[in-house]
């Protein structure tokens, strides 16, 4: 019989347990996330983290043609309750003396890079072409509504007024006071963090809400002192004309075969069918077209973009 | 001319190279990228704490909610509800601590990714990491497929579905192979981990992506599930299957010889012991 041959050659390969411990607690080190939320804050950090985002965007922008789009789905899928998110009341004494009237001086002002800056009433919407589209909302924080939308295709607007040669993006500027400029900066960082894009309990925007049937005489609720202090934010959005001339890109002023709720965005809201729910703007009063997106806010293109939300919220 | 007792000393112990570098690398990338995928997933699970069935949400009938809300007695409790069914979960979901002081949160900070509730870093930690997990994903099944690895791994071979019966009893009884048999992955490893590559993790691929109003518009991939709510729910329930493989797996990795388990992971190297045989037996297997 011939045994087994014990094989010296792989006993002197056999690893050192120094390696072995050394690279054991390099998982457990990596394995203790505590890390990370330092490594999220570090401006290295944060420009890794965004190389997802980016991958995102040329993905999408590969995969999507202008003709993709999204479902529409028959009428008996139609959410019973269409949840408003956000802002569902504006605080504002401007806002709130359209809304009084029905809207009736509402004007569209559409401005910016066009040969023919614009200012468009309701009716003036409703004479142009109308598209309407059952479609799913995507909240970013997960959950889904359908409803559906009769609009204005933003391209008959952008074609109304007449694009000049140097227009990239479409900014939407909005009526509702979303907080307060002013004020200590830190404190405010730290609280914006802690929101989503419509969460219930946004901390200014909530308070903004709650407190806006007392101080309807006000401009912007003074109740809470220092924080009416200082520029109101209103709420900001923009696409790019790749977006803006989409079939399915619509200024809807109807929900359900009835006028726009002031809960989802009367008088006026942006339909960006395949995108998440944070960049259908509401309450939108002005479109101004750019080149560019670094004079709008803090450049980044949005409210929520401002606050750490990706510009192309396609998932 | 050697005895009997002697040959079995010697040959007690062989080393084999069990896993390529390859396989290896994808194994800890893996590791890595599940764990910031569970971490930040739950992050922004948080953000809405309830699931549903179909294309849209059902708002006062949620399929499982995690939230919190007051006993009798006015304390806060967190609770589970699944199904119309509610669980007292407090302290762990719907209602845990947070820098000390109670805070209503379905999942607790030290399980999300950022641990505070930060719903935009946790959903670019997501995206990212499943960047990282679907490079590392390909490049695993391209190598594993392209040398036949993966065949020889984590199919079974025709006598191991015979001792299908026997190999769970074995892991009940906690005995696990040796001498030969311990060379190939029994069929319940096998099996197991046929269902995590080829199931499971694809499974989570797709309904991620079916929950993106983008992807959504090329392919139309919330109808395999039957809605993108469905789709979200199904993503939640394959995270649970895959936590649950994770801690069967680290469980059974501990019994079954964790120095031998690890080292053969991060060098390749595996030792088979042999099958002890009364000396003067005759053969060595």
């Amino acid at each position: 019989m011939t045994p087994c041959p014990v094989r010296p050659r792989l006993q002197i390969r056999r690893p050192h347990r120094r390696g072995f411990l050394t690279a054991a607690a390099g998982l457990l080190g990596v394995s203790a996330l505590g890390g990370c939320d330092r490594f999220a804050a570090s401006p290295t950090g944060q420009r890794a983290l965004k190389a997802g985002e980016n991958a995102n965007l040329f993905v999408q922008r590969l995969l999507l043609t202008p003709a993709s789009l999204a479902k529409e789905f028959p009428d008996s899928e139609i959410s019973p309750w269409f949840k408003p998110n956000g802002t569902i009341e504006p605080p504002d004494r401007a806002y709130k003396a359209l809304a009084a009237k029905g809207f009736e001086g509402f004007k569209l002002r559409v401005d910016g890079l066009v040969e023919r800056p614009q200012d468009l009433s309701l009716s003036d919407l409703r004479a142009l072409p109308a598209r309407t589209q059952t479609t799913r909302h995507d909240c970013v924080e997960g959950w889904s509504a359908i409803g559906k939308w009769t609009g204005v295709p933003l391209s008959e607007v952008l074609q109304g007024a007449g694009l000049k040669p140097n227009a990239r993006y479409i900014v939407f500027h909005c009526a509702d006071t979303m907080e307060y400029a002013a004020g200590s900066d830190d404190e405010a960082a730290e609280t914006e963090k802690t929101a989503a894009p419509g969460m219930e309990s946004r901390p200014e925007g909530a308070e903004n809400q709650a407190s806006d049937s007392q101080s309807a005489a006000a401009e912007v609720p003074t109740d809470e002192g220092e924080e009416a202090q200082g520029t109101p934010v209103r709420y900001y959005e923009s696409i790019d004309l790749t977006d803006a001339y989409h079939p399915q890109t619509i200024l809807a002023y109807d929900l359900n075969g009835q006028a726009l709720p002031v809960s989802n965005g009367a008088p006026l809201r942006l339909r960006v069918e395949r995108q998440l729910g944070y960049k259908q703007a509401k309450y939108v009063m002005r479109i101004e077209v750019t080149e560019g997106l670094k004079g709008i806010g803090d450049g980044n293109g949005g409210y929520w973009e401002d606050r750490g939300y990706e510009w192309y919220a396609g998932i | 001319m050697l005895s009997g007792p002697d040959i079995v000393e010697t040959v007690r112990r062989r080393w084999m190279f069990r896993h390529p570098l390859v396989i290896r690398l994808a194994h800890w990338i893996n590791v890595v990228c599940l764990a910031i995928l569970l971490m930040s997933g739950l992050q922004i699970f948080n953000a809405h704490p309830a699931l549903y069935w179909g294309a849209a949400s059902t708002f006062d009938k949620p399929f499982v909610a995690i939230t919190d809300d007051q006993r009798d007695d006015g304390s806060p409790r967190g609770i589970v509800t699944i199904a119309g069914h509610t669980f007292d979960t407090t302290g762990v979901l719907g209602l845990s601590n947070l820098n000390g002081q109670p805070a209503g949160r379905a999942f607790p900070s030290w399980s999300t990714l950022p641990a505070h509730q930060d719903l935009a870093t946790g959903r670019r930690w997501h995206f990212l990491f499943a960047w990282a997990f679907v490079i590392n994903g390909l490049i695993y099944l391209l190598y594993g497929i392209g040398t036949g690895q993966l065949r020889r791994r984590l199919i079974p071979d025709g006598d191991q579905m015979r001792g299908f019966g026997s190999s769970i009893r074995e892991h009940l009884t906690l005995h696990f192979p040796e001498g030969d048999e311990a060379k190939r992955y029994n069929v319940l490893q096998k099996l197991s981990y046929l269902v995590v590559v080829a199931v499971l993790l694809p499974l989570m691929l797709i309904t991620g992506l079916s929950m993106s109003p983008g992807v959504n518009a090329v392919i139309p991939l919330p109808d395999l599930f039957g809605g993108r709510q469905s789709a979200r729910t199904v993503h939640f329930i394959v995270t649970n299957l895959l936590v649950l493989f994770v801690i069967v797996h680290v469980l059974l990795v501990l019994l079954s010889g964790v120095a031998n388990n690890m080292r053969s992971m991060i060098t390749g190297w595996f030792v088979i012991e042999r099958k002890k045989l009364p000396a003067g037996s005759g053969e060595i297997p």
